[in-house]
């Protein structure tokens, strides 16, 4: 065993008496991302709805919201928040600043949770409006209204059609979550520049780092595939394999 | 501290002044992110050719060596990449220096390490992208292509070319635009490019806030460009082909 470790030119040893500290950079990028998506993805049903539908002011307001967050870099809309907001003095002595606008912590989740809203109100709305002509009619046919319908018919197959396109983004708010280690948390990859800053290494701390994420996303894919395989088993085609989806 | 009614009004006007005294840092650092993403996209289009054709050839190895390429580089994100590059890059190369002696301490530049990494990465896109677009083709125009007589690179121009460029717009477009934004990650580096400077011009005068915001106008402004250039683009490969829907 020593031998075979011997042969990789990493101080494995350094890596391990740090371990915790990675699992506590792992505990930070995991609530930091999944709480993101879940108060993210909560925004984003009803803006979908308004995305989906033909009203003259909320659709074109939430479209305005999702282009502008999803034509900037998440860098940029996280340091805005984070470093930019103190520059008011009406911020800072609101009774926001002390708690929550001047932690990192929440600045990242602000930001993160802004993000994510914005790429899963539009493909929210790709399902909403996939769904088929039929169901719709069908609900109307007995006597649906509007609420009732979006409620039982549309949104639960919308949720189920949008299971392959969302697991890209969780996959991509997992990759943007990085962005938390240039504002001084210490997720994964805040504890991997740590680590080789306070030892002056060049590799240790993001090879360890790298490690860690292509798991995470290796145990998101699985994930993933169950669910569709679970919810989505009748799409599927019959006889083929699912095919690997691209992006 | 607040001075009156006429103090606003006043701090808007010193507030654009400011913007305008530090434009030309702001557009230098645009131009910086500008060749950023159109450099690291020719080597992503580069890798992304090689790597459908890698996927979709009979090829074994190939196969095997493309698959792990696209996997690899979509399970890590994008900054860990960078970083490794740039810093792992800096001690690898001088090493390498050492033992072979051909050259001397070597300072790995941040603009190359930086394009050469973010172009690494969309190429893995690239490949999904141009290989569905091959995909797409139906198989029947190639064996036509095929007992017409014509040799492979005719058939690539001819046939797979005009018709992957369409089926692959939509991808690309998506593509270029994530590619555009994750530029901006290689300010943590230290290349001098449009976050940078408007982190330092913001840090030096005390307005974060309206620096950070003049970054993100310019960023909304290029990629509402890109959008809709492409989308034209979309339009005119589209030319002659139904809609069903």
């Amino acid at each position: 065993m020593q031998a075979v470790l011997d042969l990789i030119p990493l101080d494995i040893g350094l890596i391990l008496a740090n371990f915790d500290r990675f699992m506590w950079g792992v505990w930070m990028t995991l609530n930091l991302t999944f709480l993101a998506l879940l108060c993210g993805g909560l925004l984003a049903i009803p803006m979908a709805i308004a995305r989906a539908s033909r009203h003259p002011v909320l659709n074109p307001m939430v479209w305005g919201y999702t282009y502008v967050f999803r034509g900037t870099p998440l860098l940029v809309q996280t340091f805005l928040i984070y470093f930019g907001l103190g520059q008011f003095e009406a911020v800072r002595e609101s009774w926001l600043w002390d708690p929550i606008l001047s932690s990192a912590w929440w600045c990242a989740f602000i930001a993160f949770t802004l993000n994510t809203a914005a790429y899963s109100t539009e493909l929210l709305r790709g399902a909403i409006i996939d769904t088929p002509k039929g169901e719709v009619e069908a609900a109307v046919a007995t006597g649906h209204s509007y609420a009732a319908r979006m409620r039982r018919i549309i949104l639960p197959s919308a949720f189920r059609r949008a299971i392959p396109a969302y697991s890209n983004e969780v996959i991509f708010m997992l990759h943007g979550s990085v962005v938390a280690s240039t504002i001084t948390l210490q997720d994964i990859l805040g504890v991997g520049r740590w680590l080789n800053g306070r030892y002056y290494l060049a590799y240790e701390g993001f090879i360890t780092a790298a490690l860690l994420y292509f798991l995470i996303v290796l145990a998101i894919t699985r994930l993933f595939r169950w669910l569709e395989r679970n919810y989505l088993g009748h799409l599927a085609p019959r006889d083929s394999e699912a095919p690997a989806s691209p992006q | 501290m607040n001075c009156g009614a006429a103090r606003p009004r006043s701090q808007t006007e010193t507030v654009m002044d400011l913007v305008f005294e530090y434009q030309s840092q702001l557009i230098a650092g645009t131009l910086v992110t500008i060749q950023l993403a159109l450099a690291s996209l020719a080597v992503s289009l580069i890798l992304g050719l090689l790597g459908a054709w890698a996927k979709l050839s009979p090829n074994r190895p190939a196969q095997k060596l493309a698959g792990a390429y696209t996997s690899i580089v979509r399970g890590i994100p994008d900054l860990v990449l960078i970083l490794l590059v740039f810093y792992g890059g800096q001690v690898t190369v001088n090493a390498i220096g050492v033992s072979t002696g051909l050259w001397g301490y070597v300072d790995v530049n941040q603009f190359v390490s930086g394009f050469l990494t973010i172009g690494i990465i969309f190429g893995a896109y690239f490949t999904e992208t141009f290989r569905g677009a091959i995909m797409a083709i139906p198989r029947g125009q190639i064996e036509a292509g095929i007992s017409c007589g014509m040799p492979k690179s005719l058939i690539f121009r001819r046939i797979i070319w005009p018709q992957m460029v369409r089926y692959a717009l939509p991808g690309f477009t998506n593509n270029w635009l994530v590619q555009l934004k994750t530029t901006a990650l290689v300010s943590v580096i230290g290349l001098q490019d449009l976050v940078y400077n408007a982190f330092t011009a913001g840090r030096s005068t005390g307005q974060l806030f309206t620096f950070m915001a003049a970054a993100f106008v310019i960023y909304l402004v290029l990629t509402a460009l890109s959008d809709i250039g492409l989308r034209a683009l979309e339009r005119r490969y589209s030319r002659g082909v139904v809609r069903a829907v």
